[in-house]
């Protein structure tokens, strides 16, 4: 019976909690609510400052057109011209619409399949003690720093590739391979993750089958993980179509159309290209900064990107929803 | 053999009451008897696997300690004891699904067809061709019910006649009236006993010679049982029937062998089992039946 105050308030029994022990509660609440919105405002801000800036981009550039501000918009986003600098001004989004996919798809077909064939291995053949030096040291590739993999691309893997093609200094080809690279470790950590969260009664499942280790992992785990191995793929793109550094260093500065002849398609990846990321590089280091719309046409690249990222991550949603598997 | 069925259930009324029959605890060897007396004996009396002297340890813990048993073909052998006793991994080491643990190793031998399935040139994916397991709890893929039936065809390039196969496979197993129709569904949409006969239906699509059964119905309400179990009695015509069971009722019902393992991994009793529920050699396995122990 110790412990039960004997004097004083007779209706405060022990378990009931003291006014001030409910405030202080209260406040670690508001706190971590604040934590919590703190990053959501920020991203509203930006949203809003991106939108209002393009905005203003938009009318600089109908004045310069001579136009208004909707055929300032469809010159941006239907504009096969790149010429930020140098007068007669152009600034048509296509051919750094068209760097950035040369490369993200270049990247994706070095980076999808070698992080799903890690992820394999990971999850179905490594053992125990294997796996647990392996996926730290894999994911370390994804702690190097991305200046680091540009000028890696442009001073050792470009000169290996040019002995046996025809490439420019810059060029989209090494700096895709080197951004697979990179992406490599995010393909193959979530991917891993995913096959782990099968469960083994699966697995047993297949093996009483005569299935072979092969085919439990390709025809039992990778179809039962196929959501979350479509977002890291989908993940994995955003990623690719977000990063700069790579591609500035080592993908030069040259806007340039897609060739879409079926026979040619290997073309766009030898010469020089531009993505959306490395021009807006180019128009914030401009020396034109604030006088001329270059400076401002970043934020309407700003804007195209965050639109395909946002479109991507929607996409990778929808899909980890619809694929979901309730074991 | 729903009838038989039937008349357990209203045996056990009287004293059972509402309980479900599977942990009614307490009964007479009588009653086990009669239910074991009703299922005819003796199809073949061909061994089809025989274990000798079989060791099973985990790490230094030892499961299954010299067990020698004769399996006979196209009939059902029922494993029994209680939990813990090593009848699961006995059962395992029949078909090497032990094989992915790491921590077990299997000493002695056992025999399929006269060959030691333990032998350095035995690949254990060939073997689990022979050999087919159903689990305790259902586990069908996240795929299409005919994908699950397909499967083990798929991976076994068993590719002629699969359409053919499959309806077979869902025919036998007693699953393909109520599904009719519904094949492109998710195998994770049927019930769970439908499920399990989707497994069973899945093991016996590529006729193996043997199927293994660690505790199929456990998981089960009593009517879903009953199928599995009438199923069972159907499928030991054609296949070798090995199933693991902690329902005595069960085992005496389906069983033509029983074999009962008790504490420590050791095989006790291996007889038909008319002879063990009527009239066992140990005192310990008449207790462990009648429910003394266990």
């Amino acid at each position: 019976m110790e412990g039960i105050p004997m004097s004083g308030d007779v209706s405060q029994r022990e378990w009931q909690r003291p006014e001030a022990k409910v405030r202080k509660e209260r406040i670690y609440e508001y706190v971590l609510l604040g934590c919590a919105t703190l990053t959501v405002a920020i991203t509203i801000g930006i949203i809003f400052t991106l939108f209002s800036d393009a905005v203003y981009f938009f009318q600089e550039y109908a004045g310069l057109l001579e136009g208004s501000t909707a055929d300032a918009v469809r010159e941006f986003v239907a504009g096969k011209e790149w010429v930020p600098t140098i007068e007669p001004y152009s600034y048509g989004l296509l051919p750094l619409l068209s760097g950035t996919i040369v490369i993200t798809v270049a990247a994706a077909a070095v980076a999808l399949p070698c992080g799903l064939g890690a992820a394999i291995y990971l999850s179905e053949y490594a053992r125990p003690t294997t796996r647990a030096y392996l996926k730290p040291a894999l994911e370390v590739l994804a702690g190097v720093p991305t200046i680091v993999y540009g000028y890696f691309a442009l001073a050792y893997v470009t000169p290996f590739l040019d002995r046996f093609l025809d490439l420019s200094t810059f060029n989209a080809l090494s700096a895709s391979i080197m951004m697979g690279i990179m992406i490599i470790p995010m393909v193959s950590s979530i991917s891993e993750d995913a096959m782990s969260a099968v469960p083994d009664s699966l697995r047993a499942a297949g093996y009483g089958l005569g299935a072979t280790k092969f085919d439990v992992s390709t025809r039992v785990v990778v179809p039962a993980a196929f959501s979350g191995i479509v977002s890291s793929f989908i993940l994995a793109f955003s990623r690719a179509i977000g990063e700069t550094m790579i591609v500035t260093v080592a993908a030069g500065q040259n806007p340039k159309m897609l060739i879409l002849d079926p026979t040619r398609l290997d073309e766009n990846l030898y010469d020089s290209v531009q993505t959306i990321t490395s021009a807006m590089v180019q128009a914030a280091g401009s020396d034109t900064a604030g006088g001329t719309p270059v400076f401002w046409s970043m934020f309407a690249l700003g804007l195209a990107l965050f639109v395909v990222t946002f479109v991507m991550n929607v996409i990778a949603d929808v899909i980890q929803r619809r694929y979901r598997e309730a074991y | 053999m729903s009838d038989n069925h039937q008349t357990t259930t209203d045996a056990q009324t009287p004293t059972g009451d509402d309980s479900d029959p599977i942990v009614n605890v307490s009964r007479s060897l009588e009653d086990l008897s009669k239910e074991a007396t009703t299922r005819t004996t003796s199809r073949s009396d061909r061994t089809l696997i025989e274990t000798r002297d079989l060791d099973v340890y985990y790490g230094d813990e030892r499961a299954i300690s010299s067990v020698d048993v004769e399996i006979p073909e196209r009939q059902v052998t029922a494993l029994i004891g209680p939990s813990g006793c090593g009848k699961s991994t006995f059962l395992r080491c029949i078909n090497r699904m032990n094989d992915r643990i790491d921590v077990c190793r299997v000493e002695g031998q056992v025999e399929f067809d006269g060959k030691n399935v333990y032998d350095e040139d035995v690949d254990p994916v060939a073997l689990r061709r022979e050999i087919g397991i159903v689990f305790q709890q259902p586990n069908p893929f996240p795929k299409s019910i005919y994908d699950n039936v397909a499967f083990g065809l798929r991976v076994q390039g068993l590719d002629d006649e699969v359409d053919e196969r499959v309806h077979r496979a869902l025919e036998r197993a007693a699953l393909l009236e109520e599904i009719e129709g519904r094949l492109d569904e998710s195998g994770l949409e049927l019930s769970g006993g439908q499920q399990q006969r989707l497994c069973i239906a899945r093991a016996i699509a590529t006729d193996p010679d043997v199927i293994l059964m660690d505790e199929p119905a456990s998981a089960l309400d009593p009517i879903a049982t009953s199928r599995i179990e009438d199923l069972i009695d159907e499928l030991s015509e054609e296949y070798t029937v090995v199933i693991v069971t902690h329902n005595m009722q069960q085992a005496a019902r389906i069983s033509d062998k029983t074999a009962v393992f008790l504490t420590g991994g050791e095989l006790v009793e291996f007889d038909d089992t008319d002879k063990i529920f009527e009239n066992p050699e140990h005192q310990r396995v008449e207790d462990y039946i009648t429910g003394k122990f266990g």
